[in-house]
């Protein structure tokens, strides 16, 4: 019950009843989607955007950008993970250790 | 599917995991105990257990399952009620399939099916309200719960139960808040909690800001999580990081889909629909001030409690019930005294049955019923 699923409105059913199709993995239905239409976003803007459906209603536009951004910080955790994994393997390393201690 | 898989990535999964272990054994280690996190929602207990994130912790982190499932935390009394609703021969009772199971005193919604009742599952409460349509001899009845995520879809069938002029329509509500509850539990004596993930879809409809008080007053950070693992990993580094630095503040990590301010038309609906009860009764935490809502007098007409005559009894919790305490955390679910027990004693007394399916599943596993 309380879970979302995201999906996306292919089409306008009912504009002033604010009804949209939405699919989600190839599902379709018809939702509310009052939640996220305003006066910047009106009913006819609606199709393509990506939506949290729940319950039969379009609860939250997804930003797209936020999405891209959490990802980002994802990537970037891995990234510096691999780059110390590199370092600290470089550093147990014989004749690295060895080496480096030498320049020092 | 899209926004989804790119958060189920197991290599970096791997890598927030190690991160958080090293952060958890750094803190545990200072603060000479495990740390305790409470996931508030049912759905991140979810993600938790299918994804297997539990047993990836290092025994320097533990999780709290916290209070946010309403199909857990509602009392038999409320059942009861719903139960001798559906019971009277005019009506349709509907509910989403996780209500169906929750037992009464005496039985549960699927059980009084069985007996001849009109039950029916429901996708959407919209779904109740086309039934009605389609039944206009037939009283339909939508037993509604839930937080604040499912608050606003039973306000907006209302309101346009009331557009349509549908007169064979009515709520039975019990939907529940949030902010009350965890504060109630942070008023625990004794909390051992060091921070929250904080209800990612209940904070698309009210935001981030009534958080606040939680990290300012009592002094626990919170980040607001989503619902795939990467979600809750990337939080939970999120709210080790906090605790590492020494800060407390509220955070986002579920910016895709909850904005700090909220939904204005959600919270709209909800402020015209619904007023707020001076007490609700929960499972395990009992009495919570101002932690429920009722319908408001002006929408009498699609009130089921002022609808039809209902026992309005309050029923105990069973005895060898732990829920209160494992929802705070002061147990461990495993450590519940009914823990072990099957289903058919745990029926018997009285507890909520284990789930077949999502979220409840991971809730009913631990044999208390409610908390795995």
């Amino acid at each position: 019950m309380c879970l979302g699923i995201p999906g996306r409105i292919v089409a306008i059913t009912h504009a002033p009843n604010k009804l949209a199709m939405v699919e989600v993995m190839g599902v379709r239905r018809e939702i509310n989607i009052a939640c996220i239409v305003d006066e910047a976003h009106p009913v006819d803007r609606c199709v393509g955007d990506w939506v949290l459906v729940h319950v039969g209603f379009a609860m939250s536009r997804i930003d797209e950008r936020e999405a891209q951004l959490t990802l980002e910080v994802l990537h970037s955790l891995g990234e510096a993970q691999a780059e110390i994994a590199a370092m600290r393997q470089a550093g147990t390393g014989n004749a690295n250790a060895t080496a480096i201690g030498g320049l020092s | 599917m899209k926004f989804a898989d790119e958060y189920r990535d197991p290599a970096l999964a791997r890598t927030l995991v190690a991160e958080v272990t090293q952060l958890a054994d750094g803190l545990a280690a200072r603060r000479g105990r495990a740390l305790q996190i409470m996931e508030v929602c049912g759905g991140h207990t979810h993600t938790i257990f299918r994804y297997g994130l539990k047993d990836l912790m290092p025994p320097s982190l533990e999780f709290v399952h916290g209070p946010g499932c309403p199909v857990c935390v509602l009392p038999m009394g409320r059942v009861d009620d719903c139960v001798a609703i559906a019971e009277h021969p005019q009506v349709i009772m509907t509910s989403f399939g996780d209500a169906m199971r929750v037992p009464g005193s005496n039985k549960s919604l699927l059980q009084a099916r069985a007996a001849g009742a009109d039950v029916r599952t429901v996708y959407s409460p919209l779904d109740a309200l086309a039934l009605a349509q389609q039944h206009p001899d037939k009283e339909v009845v939508f037993f509604a719960l839930g937080f604040e995520t499912t608050m606003p879809s039973t306000a907006m069938t209302v309101l346009q139960a009331q557009a349509l002029g549908v007169r064979n329509f009515s709520l039975f509500c019990n939907h529940i808040t949030i902010i009350p509850t965890v504060q109630a539990i942070l008023d625990t004596p004794d909390l051992r909690i060091d921070g929250f993930l904080g209800p990612g879809h209940v904070s698309m409809v009210i935001g981030t800001r009534p958080y606040e008080f939680i990290a300012q007053r009592y002094q626990r950070p919170l980040v607001v999580a989503g619902f795939e693992p990467l979600d809750i990993l990337q939080s939970l580094w999120m709210l080790l990081k906090q605790l590492d630095e020494g800060r407390c503040e509220v955070e986002n990590q579920y910016k895709r889909v909850a904005g700090d301010a909220g939904n204005a038309p959600a919270l709209d609906a909800i402020a015209q629909v619904f007023e707020v009860r001076d007490f609700f009764e929960w499972r395990g935490l009992g009495s919570i001030a101002h932690s429920g809502v009722r319908m408001r007098p002006a929408f009498a007409a699609f009130d089921a409690e002022r609808k039809f005559s209902v026992p309005n009894l309050k029923i105990a919790d069973p005895k060898s019930c732990q829920c209160g305490e494992v929802l705070t955390g002061a147990l461990k679910p495993s450590q519940c005294r009914v823990f072990a027990d099957g289903v058919q004693r745990r029926r018997l007394r009285g507890l909520p049955p284990v789930r077949p399916h999502p979220p409840g599943a991971q809730r009913g596993a631990s044999g208390c019923g409610m908390r795995a």
